[in-house]
């Protein structure tokens, strides 16, 4: 499915080399020409999003170059995930893409079920499905409040700040916590749904849809917004797939690819949903793609908790006593279950392998690589962040721009720095 | 002696009243995004947070005074008031009313009557971009200078179409005289709005423009350059830029009203009482003021170069065709 928008004012394609300032303008032999400015952005400044510092280059100002630095979030998740062992790592995940931690977590999960080659059951399957497409939706609100603010629409931040609010409590009443949920289990989730989150989930979703078509009535149509996002960070799908980038900004750039539909998990092939793709690769298009995402998001949605309805009552968590903690009651009453819980905590052994699975975050595609050599501790864990992969093309898109747009640029790439230091 | 006297005290309630209603824009634009953002606004110092600017105030004062290294001082110091005096003076040729009689002395609601009022506002109010471009320069900082470079840029790019707009409206009042000017308008009908709509269209963009108020901020513009023009000021200089920013948005109102609402004429009352056509300029200007902060807290920012692609190839030749058509109407009628 194509997202597009044509207004009256819309211009089309500029002809190519008519970008203003393309690169390499910039010759020192000219008396004309004055001299570059090295200019520090970052790593706190107001628009890079968390800790991103970039050393940019300006002739006037235009970019010369520009060149992202980051690590100032670097906390060694991966070493962590060595030290700690398995099953401690989920509260690491939450802190990778803290936007949506509950994705982070799904993703994590997934990877041990792999490696230990367990199947989660199906209800387990539909409540994941349903938090990860709700974190999505979390995390495109936070994309479309910066970025608004970056491009100076403020009001934007706080109509979608007071979304994810509701989303929060919905969570807050779910989970027992309004971030780092911790909440996804190998082999499931921690506990089902009562009648009340239920019923706040619904609402949320059923209110949701009117909301992203008020965003939409302030931003889409607004020719101020559309003359910043459009045409600025053009990138071709060619391009976007050799920077390997994944997610809503490859999918902007008119590639159709979706881990959802791909390489389906956690039963996504059996949900009814489309993949929005742009069509020129710029701002604007990786905009609607994002929008138009959430409304996907919505309706996946409200698909998994009608199916919450059919399976009401059936286990979200394996009875797999290598991997899963028996309930807090029987650990009190019987041997075998108090052995299991010590053996759990203390030594949780996966089996030698190693095992590799993607999935679909609101950035792009989270992989989780964990090695075992047989013991409760992985050898090795490596996580793609897809924010990386997004925060290397800025300069490629940066460079001959003028200064204003780099905000919109990396706006429109979204990415957390959390996730791309690690 | 008298005439000194009512003179003095006429300075005294306009510069307190342009002063306080800067102080207060600062309170209103805190409160009205905060109603469009769903949120309270200030509203514990005072009742409703009233005091709140005073308070502003008082922790500007006592804030440290920060010299940035290799700033040019003396130049430092007085940008800020460069910015914040010409609007200051310019409120002086402001009609708000028509003739008053008040304990047996007949004046008029202006400090000053200056046969060549819309002149001296634009060449007074000009003057406040250099503050902010010294102080832009001054600063010895990157981001400042690139916001003092933006000022400039955006200058050149929007005072001529509002300099065409206004003449389009000398044009047909015949005078350059902001008082008749007024008096022209007397007539709900006759609003310079109705006879003069493209002008008044192309005035109010600009005047988002010459005050440098969003989408046209590219001088501060927060999320690219920190700070813009103003990274390195702190305390009461810092509060200086505020204050002049302030006070242009509100001369801005004023003159807007006088050259297109009528100034003080109240619709539909004839012989309105000065009392009445003073709040008849209140609350016009205070129409204008809202625009400025509900247009801030809405719209995304512009550009700077798509300000300056507005600026001339849209703004400014629409105010020529705008001052063809007037002068062409004008002299086939004949008036």
């Amino acid at each position: 499915m194509t997202v597009t928008r044509e207004f009256a004012f819309s211009q089309g394609l500029p002809p190519a080399g008519a970008i203003p300032g393309s690169p390499g303008t910039f010759d020192p032999d000219d008396p004309l020409h004055g001299e570059l400015l090295r200019l520090n952005v970052g790593p706190q400044h107001p628009a890079t999003h968390g800790v991103l510092r970039l050393m940019v280059t300006l002739d006037g100002e235009t970019i010369h170059e520009m060149e992202p630095v980051v690590g100032y979030l670097h906390r060694g998740k991966e070493k962590a995930a060595e030290s700690l062992g398995w099953r401690k790592f989920f509260a690491h995940t939450d802190r990778l893409d803290y936007v949506q931690p509950l994705l982070n977590n799904v993703g994590y999960a997934l990877t041990l079920e792999k490696l230990a080659g367990v199947e989660v059951p199906e209800r387990a399957q539909v409540l994941r499905v349903l938090l990860m497409e709700l974190s999505r939706i979390m995390a495109h609100l936070i994309y479309l409040g910066t970025t608004s603010i970056d491009l100076g629409a403020i009001s934007m931040f706080f109509f979608t700040f007071e979304e994810r609010e509701r989303a929060y409590n919905v969570l807050d009443a779910y989970t027992g916590h309004r971030m780092n949920h911790s909440f996804v289990r190998l082999g499931g989730v921690y506990a089902d749904v009562d009648a009340e989150v239920e019923q706040a989930l619904a609402d949320f979703i059923e209110q949701f849809p009117a909301k992203i078509d008020q965003f939409e009535s302030l931003l889409t149509g607004n020719r101020i917004w559309h003359d910043r996002n459009r045409n600025v960070g053009i990138m071709t799908g060619e391009e976007a797939k050799a920077w390997s980038l994944t997610g809503p900004n490859l999918r902007g750039s008119g590639v159709d690819c979706d881990l959802r539909k791909d390489e389906p998990y956690s039963g996504y092939e059996d949900y009814d949903f489309e993949v929005p793709v742009g069509t020129i690769g710029d701002c604007y298009d990786r905009y609607l793609v994002r929008v138009e995402e959430m409304r996907q998001a919505t309706r996946l949605c409200s698909q998994a908790l009608a199916r919450l309805k059919e399976t009401r009552g059936a286990p979200v968590l394996m009875e797999d006593r290598r991997f899963v903690l028996p309930p807090k009651q029987t650990v009190q009453t019987s041997m075998e279950e108090l052995i299991h819980q010590f053996k759990i905590v203390t030594d949780m052994p996966l089996p030698a392998g190693e095992a590799y699975q993607g999935v679909e975050s609101s950035k792009g595609e989270l992989g989780f690589f964990a090695v075992s050599d047989g013991t409760s501790s992985p050898v090795r864990c490596h996580i793609r962040a897809p924010g990386l992969m997004n925060v290397q093309v800025i300069p490629l898109l940066a460079r001959g721009r003028l200064f204003s747009d780099t905000v919109a640029i990396i706006g429109s790439l979204d990415f957390v720095m959390g996730e791309v230091d690690r | 002696m008298n005439t000194i006297l009512v003179w003095l005290i006429k300075v005294l309630i306009i510069y307190g009243g342009l002063l306080g209603t800067a102080a207060l824009m600062t309170l209103a634009e805190r409160k009205v995004s905060a109603w469009i953002q769903h949120r309270k606004g200030p509203n514990r110092v005072g009742p409703c947070g009233i005091l709140q600017p005073l308070a502003d105030g008082v922790k500007l004062f006592f804030k440290e005074e920060v010299l940035p290294a290799g700033a040019n001082r003396l130049l430092f110091r007085f940008a800020p008031a460069l910015t914040a005096l010409p609007a200051m003076m310019t409120v002086a040729v402001i009609p708000f009313g028509g003739e008053l009689e008040l304990f047996g002395i007949t004046t008029k609601l202006s400090i000053a009557d200056l046969d060549i009022g819309v002149l001296y506002i634009l060449a007074v109010g000009g003057l406040g971009i250099y503050g902010i471009i010294l102080g832009g320069w001054a600063s010895n900082s990157k981001y400042s200078l690139l916001g003092g470079l933006r000022a400039s840029a955006q200058m050149v790019s929007y005072e001529l179409s509002m300099i065409l707009a206004i003449v389009a409206v000398i044009a047909v009042t015949g005078s350059l005289d902001l008082r008749e000017i007024a008096q022209a308008q007397a007539a709900f009908t006759d609003w310079n709005i109705w006879r003069q709509p493209l002008a008044c269209g192309l005035f109010v963009v600009t005047m988002f423009a010459e005050t440098n108020r969003h989408p046209f901020d590219f001088a501060e513009c927060e999320p690219e350059l920190v700070g813009g023009f103003h990274t390195e000021y702190s305390s009461m200089k810092f509060g200086l830029y505020f204050l002049g920013e302030y006070s242009a948005m509100v001369v801005m109102a004023c003159l807007a009203t006088t050259l297109f609402l009528g100034g003080w004429s109240v619709p539909f009352v004839p012989e309105a009482h000065w009392l009445l056509g003073l709040a008849a300029f209140m609350a016009k200007t205070a129409c204008f003021l809202f625009l400025y902060i509900w247009v801030r807290w809405t719209l995304p920012r512009l550009r700077f170069d798509q300000l300056m692609g507005l600026g001339w190839k849209v703004m400014l030749p629409l105010a020529l065709l705008n001052l063809f058509i007037t002068g062409a109407l004008l002299s086939l009628t004949g008036a």
